[in-house]
């Protein structure tokens, strides 16, 4: 598809089952955008994935201006909600994992990542935009990279270079000849892998999710041909099915996403031992 | 020919090889939303929730002393009202004293009244006896002379052995009542 402008569908109208035609699975080229405006191969452009991006801030500004901008100590209806999301991630996760007095400061950014993940998760079940932006690898990445800044700066202001070094490598005197290999493991795993594995996992949900969507979509529609309509309706049905999983599969990434997020901070705030 | 761009599109992408574009973007989004929410949104709702806490506790504390006082309220009423009725117990047991020496009072004063006059009417009793007594041994004499004066005839001169007749004869009557009785 990223070949051709005119497509707007993620797959072709005009191929049904005993056509002649064959099952347009999606696969990568399902997450590959025309540039909207610029050229692909200039690296200035900007395409789909960057209007919603760009949209979702708008939209999740828009609701917690609404919600928050004139508060009162008497709350309306939709402060109430803002505030019931908000009070969730203050207390549910960051006062869970930091606890309240070293976590009050980090509260605005583990609020702000959850709704932004979830607003850019929600895209995929929302009519006409239909693509969650979190399963281009690049904006789970910078977000993952903007954690990872913050708790591994974190750790060197809190423990001196030494202290730090001693935190991400699990320093233990009392694991003997084996130190040298764990202290390795424990660097790798934290220093390297575990960013990796903190954007893939929140990528590779979004990724798996939205294939597994489109694939029930195209095969309902390819499938409506003939015999194929009783197929197309089981089909159907699992698009539904998919959708409201889909809907609970966002809330819970973009849950685990700043969950993991507080973990790594109260590593790093954690006294070495 | 769609084919063969899928294949040229996955040869081209690698999904877990970021495009520089999206991660300047999707940095940009971020932080706007990171901006509004940490400086201005985030602060305003704070300080409303801490205003509200502090509503609630406020509340909490003025129900908590409006208690106190009515406590300490009831607990003056009580002391007051058993005060009062300590003092109306003093003030009946005192009246029912004070009756009582009145009563003892009045019944000795009525006694000695009685008595008194008892004393007074037996003293005029005894003077009035006496008077009768020397009245009538006047007369007496004076009726025996009289009579003696007559049945002797002559009139009896001489007082002084007058009176010694008589007196004898009183005293010899006197005797006789003595023996009488």
């Amino acid at each position: 598809m990223s070949a051709d402008p005119t497509q707007v569908l993620a797959f072709e109208t005009d191929c049904h089952i005993f056509d002649g035609c064959g099952f347009p699975a999606p696969g990568l080229h399902s997450f590959l955008f025309e540039p909207l405006v610029g050229d692909a191969d200039s690296s200035v452009y900007f395409n789909k994935t960057m209007l919603l991006a760009l949209l979702g801030s708008v939209i999740v500004i828009g609701f917690f201006w609404a919600a928050f901008r004139k508060p009162k100590v008497v709350p309306g209806k939709l402060q109430m909600v803002a505030e019931a999301g908000y009070d969730f991630i203050r207390r549910g996760v960051v006062y869970e994992t930091i606890g309240k007095k070293e976590g009050e400061k980090y509260v605005p950014l583990v609020v702000s990542l959850f709704f932004f993940i979830w607003m850019m998760n929600l895209w995929s079940i929302i009519p006409l935009a239909q693509f969650p932006v979190t399963s281009i690898i690049a904006y789970p990445a910078v977000l993952a990279a903007i954690v990872y800044v913050t708790w591994v700066s974190l750790t060197f202001k809190r423990h001196g270079f030494v202290g730090a070094f001693k935190n991400f490598t699990g320093y233990d005197k009392s694991l003997g000849p084996v130190l040298p290999l764990a202290m390795f493991i424990e660097l790798l795993s934290n220093l390297i892998v575990r960013p990796f594995t903190h954007a893939v996992r929140l990528f590779a949900n979004m990724f798996a999710g939205h294939t597994l969507l489109l694939l029930f979509t195209i095969a309902s529609w390819y499938l409506l041909n003939g015999i194929g309509i009783a197929y197309a309706g089981v089909s159907f049905v699992m698009v539904i099915v998919m959708t409201a999983f889909e809907l609970f599969i966002q809330a819970l990434q973009a849950y685990v996403f700043v969950l993991l997020t507080c973990t790594f901070i109260q590593g790093a705030l954690a006294e070495h031992h | 020919m769609s084919q063969l761009l899928i294949v040229a599109a996955e040869e081209m992408e690698n999904p877990l090889v970021p495009p520089i574009p999206e991660l300047v973007i999707g940095l940009i989004a971020f932080v706007i939303v990171f901006g509004f929410l940490a400086k201005k949104l985030l602060p305003n709702i704070n300080k409303v929730l801490e205003q509200r806490r502090e509503a609630i506790e406020g509340g909490i504390e003025k129900a908590e002393a409006a208690q106190t006082e009515a406590q300490s309220v009831l607990e003056q009423y009580k002391a007051q009202l058993a005060e009062a009725r300590h003092e109306a117990a003093r003030l009946r047991q005192e009246a029912q004293e004070q009756g009582a020496t009145l009563i003892a009072e009045m019944r000795a004063e009525g006694q000695r009244q009685r008595e008194e006059i008892i004393a007074a009417g037996h003293a005029q009793i005894e003077a009035d006896r006496k008077a009768a007594s020397s009245a009538l041994r006047q007369d007496v004499g004076k009726i025996a002379t009289d009579l003696a004066g007559k049945l002797v005839g002559e009139s009896l001169e001489d007082h002084a052995r007058q009176s010694r007749v008589i007196d004898r004869f009183l005293e010899d009557l006197e005797e006789k009542a003595e023996a009488a009785r």
